[in-house]
């Protein structure tokens, strides 16, 4: 249950703010992220951000990936 | 698309199906308890991509299946009632109650309104001040403190015509009365991605130290779902079941705290029915005393009542989503299942959803290297 | 004294009294004017010789305008494109609206304006039509229907029927734009997206890729239903399996992320200026290098073939190597939030 998609906040105001993928903008509902900052990547969900992307660890568990990809020996 | 391309890579997905083959030496039985894995599970062919030896099954996740009809009829019931706009989420509108469904309902003339977000519903009650606007809440932990900030956004405007039709369930309890049940024996639980942004990973720590069954909290992209199998094998191999996090860019162990304040203020946690499974203690939302005022069941039961809109719940005959959903049964040993019972002609809802297990099947029945093996001989009781 | 000046449509506008006839003199000649349409008589009358191809399509729409087209450029560009799927020559149309009471005239004129210039585009005339007016209420704003005639040159015989084992499917262009469009405007969805409807009078991009090649099998323009209808009607008109391959389907970012927004799949999203066209293998490529010359086939792309396994069925090898059935959407296309 949960269709989430991370999007990248662009301005604030108050408990809403605007946030942008690929283009498509879409004001939504900060109230259950108010850490969220602007060029925060937010995941969201009917019109709210439900949490905070961590970067770092997606940075991390990408280098995972390709640690495995690579031990695998299918990475070229 | 960032946080979403990198993780459909196709020779990183290739390099984690080899070492999940390369792990895995004996058959083992995983479910996923999230409608979005099932999915997404489907949409990028995964049982496709892990050996054979990883059967995997849908549990209980979709939140249009596990519904109970009686909720439902309810909704619908209240769909015919005068002056009332229903709004509701996409998911249900086709799902066949016991006479009639939502879209039924509005081709006889009833208001009913999809909607996107919840707030979207607050501002159609806005925006007729003079109809009463109930809002179908579905959903789980993910969507629990959405529609709660929704119920403090209406109080804060004095928006006095919203209310909230509360279905929402919670998933750690369910996983445990399907546990205890222990109908399908299993080996690992695909834990659900962004239930866990909001419930954290502590929740599950109940599974491997009771049941001593592996859990794995994943995301919905391709790689981030061979990822979570990829940690669920391990934990197995070496017997060692524990619950890990293959998606931490969402998910942190504490979950988030504020959405946990907000669905907590605003819900107490009560019994709920679900489809095929029936009333399990503890496991499903209900509005707080407080915020009364929103709640449609104490609004409008007693009209409901006056309407005689109490005929029983009847499940469709020969329809197997209960077993379904409990994962006890595959979609096709359904009697109904592709004979009966099409996306086009839906008999129960876990056809109807995208994310119910019927309609993921039914992508891939006729496939000539059907990834569906039968199911662990001896082992579904 | 006659009616008072309005600056909305009346039921009078529709009763073929004064303001019927002025509605129709000052509002619709003016921009429509062609000989036949001209003489305003009850039917038109015109020559034409050889095979006609003869098709109907009413365009009921909400809202009545969205980004970069509105109901009128629809409500051409779709019945020439329907014609010029059946490799035709489209060249009359006739134009029948059911305006509600009260609809702005401004909004009307706009509507009208957007018919001229599709029309000249698309090189038809509007011989005949037709106006009617309907109570507040008893239609969304404005209801039209189309009819058009083509002439089919000789030698062309294209059908859904005749898709053949081998043969190359070609798509026009990127996927979703017109659904995403329209669904961006609706009420409760709210985002703005970088997209604009595809709707586009396809009957030059056809005449050439004719040009290209004779053996066209199959042409449609996937609407209502996406891709996946067209290319499932294709299977079972013509009792073949169709292949395709998800990573050459050409589709903007901006689609693909309105519709990861939305839980929607592109391949079900409807497209209003894009065709599939099913072609002997050895004239795909020279059919695809003169629809790419065309500024409505610049992205168009071979993104399957056809297949003797499967009969009736679609197949769609994903991203990631594995594949699964694509089976033709039932129902409403509707946001989901699992």
């Amino acid at each position: 249950m949960c269709l989430a998609i991370p999007v990248r906040v662009i301005s604030i105001e108050g408990d809403e703010a605007e946030t942008e993928i690929a283009g498509v903008k879409r004001r939504v509902s900060i109230a259950l992220t108010p850490e969220a900052k602007v060029g925060d990547y937010v995941l969201l969900h009917t019109g709210y951000a439900i949490g905070v992307v961590d970067e770092a660890e997606a940075e991390e568990t990408l280098k995972l990936l390709e640690e495995i990809a690579s031990l695998s020996e299918v990475h070229r | 698309m960032k946080f979403i391309d990198e993780y459909q890579n196709s020779e990183l997905a290739k390099g984690l199906a080899k070492r999940i083959a390369t792990q895995s030496t004996k058959p083992i039985r995983l479910m996923e308890f999230c409608g979005g894995h099932t999915h997404a599970i489907m949409r990028y062919g995964i049982r496709q991509l892990v050996p054979k030896t990883v059967e995997m099954r849908s549990g209980p996740g979709c939140p249009v299946c596990v519904t109970a009809t009686a909720d439902l009829d309810k909704a619908i019931a209240l769909a015919h009632l005068p002056k009332v706009i229903i709004t509701t989420f996409g998911d249900m509108i086709r799902v066949p109650g016991s006479y009639s469904s939502l879209q039924q309902a509005r081709a006889e003339g009833a208001d009913i309104r999809v909607v996107y977000s919840t707030i979207d519903a607050v501002e159609i009650a806005k925006a007729n001040p003079e109809k009463s606007v109930i809002f179908i809440g579905i959903g789980f932990e993910t969507t629990a403190p959405t529609i709660a900030a929704s119920i403090l956004k209406a109080q804060r405007e004095k928006i006095e015509n919203f209310h909230v039709l509360s279905l929402n369930k919670l998933t750690p309890p369910v996983m445990k009365a399907l546990l205890d049940l222990g109908e399908v024996k299993l080996d690992g639980i695909i834990c659900p991605g962004h239930v866990s942004v909001t419930i954290g990973s502590h929740p599950y720590e109940f599974i491997p130290k009771n049941y001593g069954v592996a859990c794995v909290i994943s995301g919905f992209e391709p790689l981030d779902i061979l990822l979570c199998i990829d940690k669920l094998v391990e934990q197995i191999e070496n017997g060692q079941p524990g619950v890990e996090i293959a998606y931490s860019r969402g998910v942190k162990p504490e979950g988030n705290p504020k959405a946990l304040e907000l669905m907590g203020k605003v819900f107490e946690i009560g019994e709920a029915n679900w489809r095929g499974i029936g009333a399990v203690p503890q496991s499903g939302l209900k509005i707080r005393r407080e915020y009364g005022h929103f709640d449609a069941d104490k609004a409008f039961s007693g009209l409901l009542r006056f309407a005689g809109s109490d005929k029983p719940a009847k499940e469709p005959k020969g329809c197997r989503c209960g077993d379904v959903v409990r994962g006890a049964a595959m979609p096709p040993e359904c009697k109904l299942f592709r004979k009966v019972c099409t996306p086009e002609r839906p008999i129960g809802p876990c056809m109807v959803s995208s994310e119910g297990a019927c309609a993921a099947y039914y992508q891939y029945e006729s496939s000539s290297s059907s990834p569906y093996s039968s199911p662990l001989k001896g082992e579904v009781r | 004294m006659g009616q008072a000046m309005s600056d909305t449509i009346l039921l009078a506008h529709g009763s073929g009294g004064k303001l019927s006839h002025d509605l129709v003199q000052k509002r619709f000649l003016p921009f429509l004017a062609n000989p036949a349409l001209n003489k305003l008589d009850d039917s038109a009358i015109f020559e034409a010789s050889g095979r006609l191809a003869f098709t109907t399509d009413s365009y009921v729409v909400n809202p009545i305008f969205f980004p970069s087209g509105d109901i009128g450029k629809l409500a051409v560009c779709g019945t020439v494109n329907d014609l010029s799927m059946s490799g035709a020559k489209p060249v009359y149309l006739s134009l029948s609206m059911i305006i509600e009471e009260g609809l702005p005239l401004d909004e009307l004129d706009r509507v009208v304006q957007s018919i001229k210039t599709a029309a000249e585009e698309a090189e038809v005339q509007i011989i005949t039509g037709d106006t009617k007016v309907v109570n507040q209420g008893q239609a969304d704003k404005l209801f039209i229907n189309t009819s058009g005639i083509g002439i089919i040159p000789l030698g062309i015989d294209i059908s859904g029927a005749n898709a053949k084992a081998g043969d190359k499917v070609i798509l026009s262009g990127t996927i979703g734009d017109h659904g995403i469009a329209i669904m961006s405007q609706r009420e409760g969805l709210r985002f703005s997206v970088p997209v604009e409807s595809d709707c586009a009078p396809l009957s030059k991009l056809v005449s050439q890729m004719l040009e290209a090649s004779s053996r066209i099998h199959c042409l449609r323009d996937p609407t209502r239903g996406g891709l996946a209808t067209t290319l499932n009607e294709f299977a079972q008109q013509s009792n073949v399996g169709i292949m395709i391959e998800e990573d050459k389907i050409p589709i903007t970012e901006g689609v693909r992320a309105a519709c990861e927004l939305l839980g929607l799949d592109p391949i079900c999203v409807a497209n209003e200026g894009k065709l599939v066209a099913i072609v002997e293998p050895e004239d795909a490529d020279k059919v695809l290098t003169q629809m790419k010359q065309n500024g409505y086939g610049r992205d168009a792309a071979i993104i399957g073939e056809v297949t003797n396994d499967h009969p009736g069925r679609v197949v769609m090898k994903t991203k990631l190597g594995p594949s699964r059935i694509i089976n033709m959407p039932s129902g409403e296309l509707l946001p989901r939030i699992c």
